[in-house]
C-alpha cells in the first residue's frame, strides 16, 4: 500500500514527528502548570470581561438611554458588534467545513482552535442583539413558543427572526460538529491520564464521561468517517445562509446603503477575511506560546494570507461595485449616500476602512511577506480593526443622513457602550485562554493521518513493546 | 457466551493496512481493527460496508424541512394570521431561511445521534481497551477463533510475518 510520494511536497508537519510525539506535544502544554505569560493574559482578558459585565448590569437596570442612539441612528454599537463577531466566527467553518471538503489537509493543524474560536465568537455574538432588545429578560419572544397571547407567534417574513434561527441553529451545529471532532482526542487523554494516580481525579472522571467509552474500534471509525462528512456538507451551505441572512437584516430595508443586492456575497466574503484575521492573530500567539511551531508552519500561516487575499480582493470589488451600482442607478438619494459615505463627517471610519482592508493587505502579494510573521501578525490585527469599521460604516452613515434632512443626526458611543466591546473582547480571549488549558488545541487524530504528507516515508512507530 | 479471540499489535498503518486485507483474503473472521485515527482505506481492508449514515441524515433532513414549512403556514395562515405590510397569509418564498436552517438542525443533531446509537457510545461508558497505546500510537487486529480449524499457531506466525509487534490469545464477551 506503499503510496508515490512527491519530493516537492512540502510537509505538513514539520519535524518528522511520530503519532507518540504528536499526543506527547499536544498533552504537554494541557497537563503542566499554566505559565505566567498565560497568567497575565487571563487576568487582562478576565478583568475586561468584568468590566463588560459591569457595562451591561448597568444598562440593563438604568435601560436603553445609556447608548449613544437617537431617532435617526437607531442602530449603532450593538449590531457593528453582533455583525463583527457573527463575521469572526465564520472563518473557523470555513476551515473545518468547507476546506475539509476540498481537501485541504493543512486544515488539520488550525482546525480545532478554529472551531472553538467560532463558537466563542458566536457566543459574544448572541449577547449584543438580546442587549438590544432593550429588555433582555425577554428574548425568549423571538422564538415560536405556545403562549397565553393568543398563542401569539412571531412573524416568519422578518429577517429578524430568521436571524434568530440561523444564529441558534450556527451555534448548536458549530458546537455539535467541534464535539464529535473532540471525542477521539478525549479519549487520547483519557487513556494517557489513566493510572496516573491511584483514585481517579475530577479530570480523569470527565475525560472518562465525555469520551463517552470510545476505544478506537474502526467499526466506530468507518462511521465516524462519514459523520464527519455530513456534518461538514451541512456547515458549508450553513455557515453560507448565516451570513447572507444577517445582511438581510440590512438589504431587506428600503435604506439608501443597505438595499443592495450584493450584501449576501459580500458579507460572507467579508465575514470569512475577518474570521481568518481573527485566526491569524491567535494562531501566531498560540504557536509561539505553546511551542507549536512545528504543527502551526509557515507554510499555514502563508495558505492562511492567500485566503486573506483572496477575501480582501472580493471586499474590495463589493466596496467598488457599492459606488458603481449608486452611480449607474440613477438614484440621487443612493449617490448621496456613498458622496456622504467616502467624503462626509463619517469619512475618517470609511478610509480606516479602505487601508485596512483593501490597501495593507495587498502587501500579501509578495512571498516574503506572508512569511514575515511580524508583518502578518500586523496585519492581522489591521484587518480585525478594518472589518469593525466596515460593519460601522455600513450601518452608521446609511443612517445618520436619511431621507429628510431635517431629521440629520450624528452619533457617538458613549461609555457603555464601548465597555460592553470591551467586555466581549474580554469574553471572547478568557473563553479561549480557558480552552487553550483544558483541551487539546490540535486535533491529535487528524494531525496523526497526515504525518506522512511530504515525508520520504510513512513514519515508523519506535518498536518498544 | 465468551469467545477466544486472538489479537495481534501493531505500530504502523501499512502494517495494520496489509495485515487486515491478507486476513480477511485468507477467510479469517475479523472481529475488529483498533486505530488511533481514521485510517485511509482500512475499511475497505476490512470488508466493511458502507455506513446507513447519509440516509439517516437525509430522511430527517426532510422530515424537519417538511415540519417546519408546516409550522410556518400553521402559524402564520391558519392559527393567527397577522397582516404584516399586506403580504400575502401563505409568504412560502419567506419561509425559506427558516425551513433551511431547521433543515439543517434537524439534519445534523439527528445524525450525530443515530451515529451514538449505531457506535454505542454513551457518557460513563467503559472503554473496551485492547491495550493502553491504541488511542495513542498502536493498531490492533482481532480476530475470531470460529471453529474448530482455527490453527492458533499458524495464524500467529502469520502476524508475526506482517510485523506484528505481540500477539494474545484472549476471552471476550461475544455480545458487544
Amino acid at each position: 500500500m506503499a503510496e508515490v510520494c512527491s519530493p516537492l511536497r512540502i510537509p505538513l508537519i514539520a519535524g518528522h514527528k511520530k503519532a507518540a510525539t504528536v499526543t506527547e506535544d499536544v498533552c504537554r502544554p494541557m497537563l503542566r502548570p499554566p505559565s505566567g505569560l498565560w497568567w497575565a493574559g487571563f487576568t487582562l482578558a478576565f478583568s475586561l470581561m468584568l468590566l463588560g459585565v459591569a457595562a451591561v448590569s448597568y444598562q440593563i437596570a438604568t435601560g436603553v438611554g445609556t447608548w449613544g442612539l437617537n431617532t435617526t441612528v437607531g442602530w449603532a454599537f450593538d449590531i457593528t458588534n453582533f455583525v463583527f463577531w457573527v463575521g469572526i466566527g465564520h472563518a473557523g467553518t470555513l476551515i473545518s467545513a468547507i476546506l475539509f471538503l476540498f481537501r485541504q489537509k493543512w486544515r488539520t493543524s488550525v482546525n480545532r482552535s478554529a472551531e472553538a474560536m467560532t463558537l466563542f465568537a458566536v457566543m459574544c455574538a448572541g449577547i449584543f442583539p438580546v442587549i438590544h432588545t432593550g429588555r433582555p429578560w425577554l428574548a425568549y419572544w423571538l422564538f415560536p413558543y405556545p403562549n397565553f397571547r393568543g398563542p401569539l407567534w412571531i412573524n416568519f417574513r422578518s429577517p429578524l427572526a430568521w436571524d434568530c434561527f440561523a444564529i441558534s441553529t450556527y451555534f448548536l451545529i458549530s458546537a455539535t460538529f467541534w464535539y464529535v471532532g473532540l471525542i477521539p482526542d478525549l479519549a487520547t487523554i483519557r487513556d494517557r491520564l489513566a493510572g496516573e494516580s491511584a483514585r481517579p481525579t475530577l479530570r480523569q472522571r470527565l475525560f472518562a464521561v465525555f469520551s463517552l467509552g470510545w476505544s478506537g474500534s474502526y467499526r466506530v471509525w468507518h462511521h465516524y468517517e462519514v459523520l464527519y462528512l455530513l456534518l461538514a456538507g451541512l456547515a458549508t451551505p450553513l455557515v453560507i445562509s448565516v451570513h447572507t441572512i444577517v445582511s438581510w437584516d440590512f438589504a431587506t430595508a428600503v435604506i439608501p446603503g443597505w438595499h443592495a443586492t450584493i450584501f449576501p456575497p459580500y458579507f460572507v466574503a467579508g465575514a470569512i477575511f475577518s474570521g481568518i484575521g481573527m485566526v491569524l492573530t491567535l494562531m501566531i500567539v498560540a504557536r509561539k506560546v505553546m511551542n507549536l511551531e512545528d504543527y502551526i508552519t509557515l507554510r499555514h500561516v502563508d495558505a492562511m494570507c492567500k485566503l486573506l487575499l483572496l477575501t480582501s480582493s472580493i471586499v474590495a470589488l463589493a466596496y467598488g461595485t457599492e459606488f458603481f451600482t449608486a452611480f449607474y442607478s440613477g438614484n440621487p438619494y443612493e449617490q448621496f449616500v456613498f458622496r456622504n459615505r467616502a467624503l462626509g463627517p463619517f469619512a475618517w471610519a470609511y478610509w480606516i476602512m479602505v487601508s485596512c482592508n483593501v490597501l495593507a493587505p495587498q502587501l500579501l502579494w509578495f512571498r516574503g511577506v506572508r512569511r514575515r510573521i511580524g508583518i502578518v501578525f500586523a496585519l492581522s490585527l489591521l484587518i480585525n480593526v478594518g472589518m469593525w469599521f466596515e460593519r460601522f460604516v455600513i450601518i452608521v452613515t446609511s443612517l445618520h443622513r436619511d431621507f429628510l434632512p431635517s431629521s440629520w443626526a450624528s452619533y457617538r458611543p458613549t461609555i457603555v457602550e464601548v465597555s460592553t466591546l470591551a467586555g466581549s473582547f474580554g469574553l471572547f480571549f478568557t473563553c479561549f485562554l480557558i480552552f487553550c488549558r483544558i483541551l487539546p488545541v490540535i486535533a491529535m487524530g487528524e494531525v496523526k493521518a497526515v504525518l506522512h504528507v511530504g515525508q520520504a516515508s510513512r513514519p515508523v512507530q519506535e518498536t518498544t513493546v | 457466551m465468551n469467545r477466544r479471540v486472538l489479537i495481534g499489535i501493531f505500530d504502523n498503518e501499512d502494517a495494520i493496512l496489509d495485515v487486515t486485507d491478507a486476513a480477511r483474503r485468507r477467510g479469517l473472521k475479523i472481529v475488529d481493527v483498533f486505530a488511533p485515527y481514521a485510517v485511509h482505506g482500512l475499511d475497505r481492508a476490512m470488508g466493511l460496508q458502507r455506513s446507513k449514515l447519509p440516509w439517516v441524515c437525509f430522511l430527517l433532513g426532510l422530515t424537519g424541512a417538511a415540519f417546519k414549512v408546516w409550522f410556518e403556514y400553521w402559524t402564520t395562515a391558519s392559527d393567527w394570521p397577522i397582516n404584516v405590510g399586506g403580504k400575502p397569509w401563505n409568504s412560502l418564498p419567506a419561509f425559506v431561511p427558516i425551513t433551511f436552517e431547521v433543515m439543517v438542525l434537524f439534519a445534523g443533531i439527528s445524525t450525530v445521534l443515530a451515529f451514538f446509537g449505531m457506535s454505542r457510545l454513551w457518557p460513563g461508558r467503559k472503554p473496551m481497551l485492547l491495550d493502553a497505546r491504541v488511542t495513542n500510537d498502536r493498531f490492533a487486529l482481532v480476530l475470531e477463533e470460529d471453529n474448530a480449524a482455527f490453527d492458533v499457531e499458524e495464524v500467529e506466525r502469520f502476524l508475526r510475518d506482517h510485523h506484528a509487534l505481540r500477539v494474545e490469545e484472549r476471552e471476550q464477551e461475544a455480545a458487544r
